[in-house]
């Protein structure tokens, strides 16, 4: 429900109780003044009948409901003296209607030559139940027409009020932080919108300003951190060359060469997934992974037949999504590795590929890993000296980016799935 | 061969330098900016090796006082900035190739061999050495006028080593060299022995003059015997 259709939900609710309450209000108070109105207008009948009985006593006589709008019957002293005015509804044959319709009767005793007569005297009176339907139809149709006013003017005007509000949301739903440098917004007379627009601006000035001197940062730290480390190894591969060095020097120098490359590696691990968090991997493509996968199969499949592991490949449908491509091969690839590395002599690594998600389960310890912690930085292994243990974290990452998901679980084989969510 | 290392940092330059002259090349070097655009307006090189990242300013533009002069040079840019946009970059700027720092003192010397190698322009991509005769575009090895028929891994192998001749290769280069740039991040090179082991056997059996020497715990190196 947007917000237009929002506000108008509570308006209805409350234009009906108050349209609701003010009906009765009105009904009871324009029902006291019309019976006031009738019972003066009876009131001034009695005094004319009473009169014109005085003038002329064959009145009395000729009294009654069927000539005229009073009749007067004899009533004892007793009964006259006690009677006093008094108003009534009533119901009476009516022959336009042909039927009994309400009628309002003044009763009162008055006294005549020493005798003592009842006098009634009636007035039509209007017949409530169609005042109440009329007025429900009335107040329906002001209802109807009260609502279907504010839709229009809310569907038009209020709309129109809003355009720029909807198209800022509209350029906030695409605004990239790795491609727009700034937020485009339209000019209205609204003073919040002004103010949103002015705010959102500011923020988005501030993110991607934010967004650069950390990406600077990132490519700094790396510049930094592979300059020394590049020295050093290119210094150590000069110095081994050395004719004159012993088997002994050289194993050593071998040792700080491995030991230097694992820190580079490191170094690029950590700078990958602040990159990967950092969303600067902006290029997406689509990307088919089961001709990628096939490719990196290949590849691995030396460094899997070292390690007497078989890797084997089971393509059901393809499976293809919009995302970076490196990313989806640095995260096929961490997968494998991993899927190979933890394995048994003559173990196996099976790679399957639905349209919906891939899964690489691969023989290794006969118990299930902690799925609380296999994902978390520098989480490994301790029999496997040079992992880094940054692998399953990078493939974190990159699954987190895409809304991918991704699961471990144990069924006496490890296996990883990532899901592509639809 | 003349060539010309453009690099900030004195110890990267030295070691860049040192490597470089092991293969007979006259090297000549720049720290700054605008040390480096004096030479390249004065001098002529066979082949540039450039740092975008220096401090008077960004390497870049020494690209484009190139593409000025008119003259063609070769440039291989050597930046620790990998992101695809730099050298996107780079290339478009004119440079021949991109080397990520980190790089292996091999895997440098293979880019430079090549861009020197696409320069001299006869059309030939061929590699003597001893018995053997390599031929980089048909991707194929003659050893005392017979062929050799070694698979696709082996070539690759055989080519880098001979390329590096003398010199001693990194197993991770080699590795990264043939198996692709995901392999870095083996935990082992076990695989990397098989290969050798195979291709061993073949150079000795053809008599090819060189066999593959194995460097303990670091690497290989290919010599004649």
């Amino acid at each position: 429900m947007n917000l237009l259709n929002y506000t108008l939900k509570y308006l209805y609710l409350t234009l009906l109780v108050v349209i609701s309450i003010w009906a009765v209000i009105f009904y009871v108070r324009m029902i006291d003044e019309i019976m006031d109105s009738l019972d003066d207008g009876l009131e001034n009948d009695k005094m004319l009948v009473i009169q014109k009985v005085a003038h002329d006593k064959a009145t009395i006589a000729r009294a009654g409901f069927y000539e005229h709008n009073y009749s007067i019957r004899p009533i004892n002293k007793q009964w006259g003296l006690s009677t006093k005015d008094s108003y009534k509804d009533t119901m009476m044959y009516t022959l336009n209607e042909k039927d009994l319709e309400p009628f309002r009767v003044l009763t009162t005793a008055f006294k005549n030559d020493g005798s003592y007569y009842e006098l009634k005297v009636v007035a039509s009176t209007l017949e409530q139940d169609d005042l109440i339907r009329s007025l429900l139809y009335s107040l329906l149709g002001l209802y109807a027409a009260i609502l279907i006013s504010i839709l229009v003017v809310n569907n038009v005007l209020l709309r129109k009020i809003w355009i720029p509000f909807y198209q800022l949301l509209a350029r906030l739903k695409v605004f990239r932080l790795d491609k727009d440098v700034l937020i485009e917004t339209t000019t209205t007379a609204v003073k919040e919108f002004k103010e949103l627009n002015m705010t959102v601006a500011a923020l988005v000035e501030q993110s991607v300003k934010a967004y650069g001197s950390q990406k600077q940062f990132i490519e700094n730290a790396a510049h930094e951190l592979q300059t020394p480390l590049a020295i050093s190894l290119n210094r150590l591969e000069l110095m081994a060359e050395d004719e004159t060095l012993s088997n002994a020097n050289l194993q050593s120098i071998g040792q700080v060469i491995t030991t230097l490359q694992r820190l580079s590696r490191l170094n690029r691990s950590l700078l990958m997934i602040s990159k990967i968090e950092n969303k600067q991997y902006g290029e997406v493509e689509l990307v088919v992974f089961n001709t990628l996968v096939n490719t990196l199969a290949n590849e691995y499949q030396d460094f899997a037949e070292a390690k007497k592991v078989q890797l084997s490949l089971v393509e059901l449908e393809p499976f293809s999504v919009m995302m970076n491509r490196d990313l989806a091969a640095i995260l096929i690839s961490n997968l494998l590795k991993n899927a190979v590395t933890h394995n048994i002599t003559g173990g196996i690594v099976t790679l399957t590929i639905s349209a919906a998600a891939i899964t690489v389960t691969n023989t290794g310890k006969q118990e299930p890993l902690n799925q609380e912690q296999i994902f978390k930085r520098f989480q490994k292994d301790s029999q496997s000296k040079h992992s880094t243990g940054l692998g399953l974290a990078i493939v974190l990452a990159v699954t987190k980016l895409y809304n991918f998901e991704l699961s471990y679980s144990y069924t006496g084989q490890h296996q990883f799935t990532i899901t592509q969510q639809l | 061969m003349k060539l010309l290392v453009v690099e900030d940092e004195t110890e990267l330059l030295e070691v860049i330098q040192q490597s470089l002259e092991k293969q007979s090349y006259v090297v000549e070097t720049a720290g700054t900016f605008n040390d480096a655009l004096e030479k390249i307006t004065s001098f002529n090189y066979d082949c540039i090796l450039l740092d975008i990242m220096l401090p008077d300013g960004n390497g870049l533009r020494l690209l484009e006082e190139l593409k000025k002069t008119e003259r063609s040079n070769n440039v291989i840019i050597i930046s620790a900035k990998d992101s695809l946009e730099d050298k996107i970059a780079g290339l478009d700027g004119g440079a021949d190739d991109y080397l990520v720092k980190p790089f292996h003192l091999a895997e440098l010397n293979a880019r430079v061999k090549s861009v020197l190698r696409r320069k001299s322009l006869n059309g030939s991509n061929k590699i003597d050495l001893a018995q053997l005769s390599l031929d980089l575009n048909e991707r194929s090895v003659i050893v005392n006028g017979k062929d050799l028929a070694l698979n696709r891994k082996e070539f690759d192998i055989l080519s880098y080593l001979v390329i590096n001749k003398n010199r001693l290769v990194n197993k991770v280069s080699l590795a990264e060299q043939v198996w692709g740039d995901h392999m870095d991040a083996a935990d082992d090179y076990e695989f990397l022995y098989s290969q050798i082991k195979n291709l061993r056997k073949k150079l000795r059996e053809s008599l090819s003059g060189v066999e593959i020497q194995a460097v303990y715990g670091i690497g290989y190196k290919l010599a004649a015997v």
